[in-house]
């Protein structure tokens, strides 16, 4: 989808250059042979972890990588290398936090560099003995809703019947571009992560759902094929392309599409992970949590937590936007919000997406990036996305021209839903365009109480979510636009929208 | 027995039955969709309510034993709805 197209800064770390200079060559390590393969039990965070990727940015020469640059195998390691994380905070000085993104210089995007960094893909022999692992790494979904893997993945696998596993990067929201960047950067890593969920369940087939032109689709499938090719793949994996919709990417409307159908969300019961692709068990995972997943396969629980917090440990991909430039970032969960995105001349910063929250600037400074902060000022992390806006622009025309997006992107099935998000995007549109009739803010939060939570998916609460939290941040803007001016100087939109055909339903 | 009453909002066109036949437990919003008053069905409303739900014409009001047990839920309304819509067919034919 492109509404992404300004986004050729998703050179991910082109924004953070010679930190990352000095550490990629640093640490080397075992060279191609070495690295995790049978993940070994004992390596927790300590720093000398034996057979694991060793940490630290000192570590360089350990064995001298061989030939050409000392970077392979590091990934993991270097990044997350639980002694740096102490001493170097990472952020935005302490140097790019790598687990998923190897350094631009160095792309895995081909097999071969791909098993030299990552090592080999570590199969368990059994379902279910993964499960304990990701358990202990305390791995959550990273595709907004944050839920705990292992309980989908023990969910599916004791349900009746052989399960499905779907890799879900059909990345709907506009504002991501985290998924799309991960599976061109590193999608060996992904789909190792999707060869051991599918160990884990028991599953026999596995499915690749992703939203991206021809070129890209033709990339994956090559590399699908080609990892078959060198048996790498002990599930057959297929290629599924998802509709460039906002709710594409919704647990039970990719079931659907999966199965051949439209990409509608379902009532919620009985759950995909009991009933869902061809009446199957089915889990889904977003395609960085199975990145995740192959990582913590190859280096245990313990080097996943030397990252993050306690609660929510390791690392997500964030899609950090700003005035005129986008890229995606990885950070451990609980680094300060303004550590990944500059909030000098802005206003506010929408975290989380379309279904996340605005936050002003100056509640974001020092503000940790997790769930548990974020909550309380009604927002969650999501599915990563960062935006800040300037200060120059009108909170409440970015707020009306996303809210009209969302509205048409409603699968139109459940009344509230269909009823109110329009009348709430056009009365956003009153308030911004300076022309708001009189009762415009007791409509719009009584619109939004009866849309709260009354879909059969979370488009609703989504919506009223990011609505009210624009009421909230942008209160000033409104008083103003009550009596008739607007303080924003320029008139250049900031969020994307996608350009898709958004108002006739193209559900297919 | 304690239950619970549940909208389908995908099934629900807005009929707007059932808040006539249970109006102490359903209202309608401002666009003809059912709100459900948060409590469960007290027992003295019972049978009224299991009348609203076999006559929804949309088969989405659903009642189900207490809250919160997930998939057990999920085939109890299944089989709820097979049975009304057996019952509808019944007293058709």
């Amino acid at each position: 989808m492109k509404g992404t197209a300004m986004l050729p800064t998703v050179a991910l770390d082109a924004a953070r250059p010679q930190a990352a200079a000095s550490q990629p060559s640093g640490p080397p390590t075992p060279g191609p042979q070495a690295p995790g393969l049978p993940p070994p039990g004992p390596q927790a965070p300590g720093p000398p972890t034996p057979g694991l990727p060793t940490p630290g940015p000192q570590a360089p020469g350990l064995q001298s990588p061989g030939q050409q640059t000392p970077r392979p195998q590091a990934a993991g390691p270097q990044a997350a290398g639980p002694d740096q994380h102490g001493t170097t905070p990472p952020g935005r000085d302490g140097g790019p936090f790598r687990r998923l993104l190897p350094p631009a210089a160095y792309s895995t995007a081909g097999l071969a560099a791909h098993i030299r960094w990552f090592g080999q893909l570590p199969y368990r022999g059994r379902p279910g003995s993964l499960i304990r692992d990701v358990r202990a790494a305390g791995l959550t979904g990273r595709g907004g809703a944050a839920f705990p893997v292992w309980r989908k993945l023990e969910a599916v696998l004791g349900a009746a019947g052989r399960p499905v596993v779907v890799g879900n990067g059909a990345e709907g929201e506009p504002a991501s571009h985290k998924d799309k960047t991960l599976l061109t950067a590193a999608p060996h890593l992904v789909l190792d992560g999707l060869q051991l969920a599918a160990e884990a369940v028991r599953a026999d087939s596995a499915v690749l759902y992703v939203c991206c032109d021809r070129p890209a689709l033709q990339r994956l499938s090559a590399i699908v094929a080609e990892r078959a090719e060198h048996g790498i793949d002990r599930t057959r994996v297929r290629i599924v392309s998802a509709p460039p919709r906002f709710l594409a990417g919704q647990e039970s409307a990719l079931a659907s599409v999966v199965s051949g159908g439209a990409a509608l969300p379902r009532f919620a019961l009985p759950r995909v992970s009991e009933r869902g692709v061809d009446g199957r068990p089915t889990l889904v995972q977003n395609v960085e949590t199975l990145a995740h997943l192959a990582l913590i396969a190859r280096y245990g629980p313990g080097w996943f937590r030397s990252a993050g917090t306690p609660d929510e440990p390791g690392t997500m991909l964030c899609t950090v936007r700003q005035e005129s430039s986008a890229h995606v970032a990885e950070t451990p969960l609980g680094e300060p919000v303004d550590s990944l995105i500059s909030l000098a001349g802005t206003q506010a910063v929408l975290v989380g997406g379309y279904h996340g929250a605005w936050i002003p600037s100056a509640q974001a400074t020092g503000l940790p990036l997790s769930n548990a902060a974020l909550r309380p000022l009604g927002g969650s992390v999501g599915a990563g996305v960062l935006a800040a806006l300037p200060a120059d622009r009108c909170g409440l025309v970015e707020t009306a021209r996303v809210a009209r997006y969302l509205a048409l992107e409603s699968a139109g099935q459940c009344g509230p839903c269909r009823n109110g998000l329009p009348r709430i995007a056009t009365a956003l549109a009153q308030v911004a365009d300076l022309r708001p009739r009189s009762a415009v803010l007791d409509d719009l939060s009584r619109w939004a109480g009866l849309a709260d939570g009354r879909g059969a998916c979370g488009h609703p609460d989504g919506t009223v979510r990011f609505v009210r939290s624009a009421l909230r941040t942008f209160a000033g803007e409104i008083r103003r636009h009550l009596g008739g001016t607007c303080s924003a100087s320029c008139d250049r939109h900031f969020l994307p929208i996608a350009d898709g055909p958004t108002d006739d339903a193209d559900w297919s | 027995m304690k239950h619970q009453l549940r909208v389908d909002p995908v099934a629900c066109s807005g009929h707007g039955l059932c808040a006539e036949l249970l109006p102490e437990l359903i209202t309608l919003d401002e666009w003809g969709y059912p709100l459900l008053a948060d409590r469960r069905v007290p027992a003295s409303l019972a049978k009224r309510a299991r009348r609203a739900v076999t006559d929804c014409p949309a088969l989405a009001l659903l009642m189900s034993e207490a809250p919160g047990t997930a998939s057990g839920n999920a085939v109890s309304e299944e089989t709820q709805r097979r049975r009304i819509l057996g019952t509808q067919a019944r007293v058709r034919s």
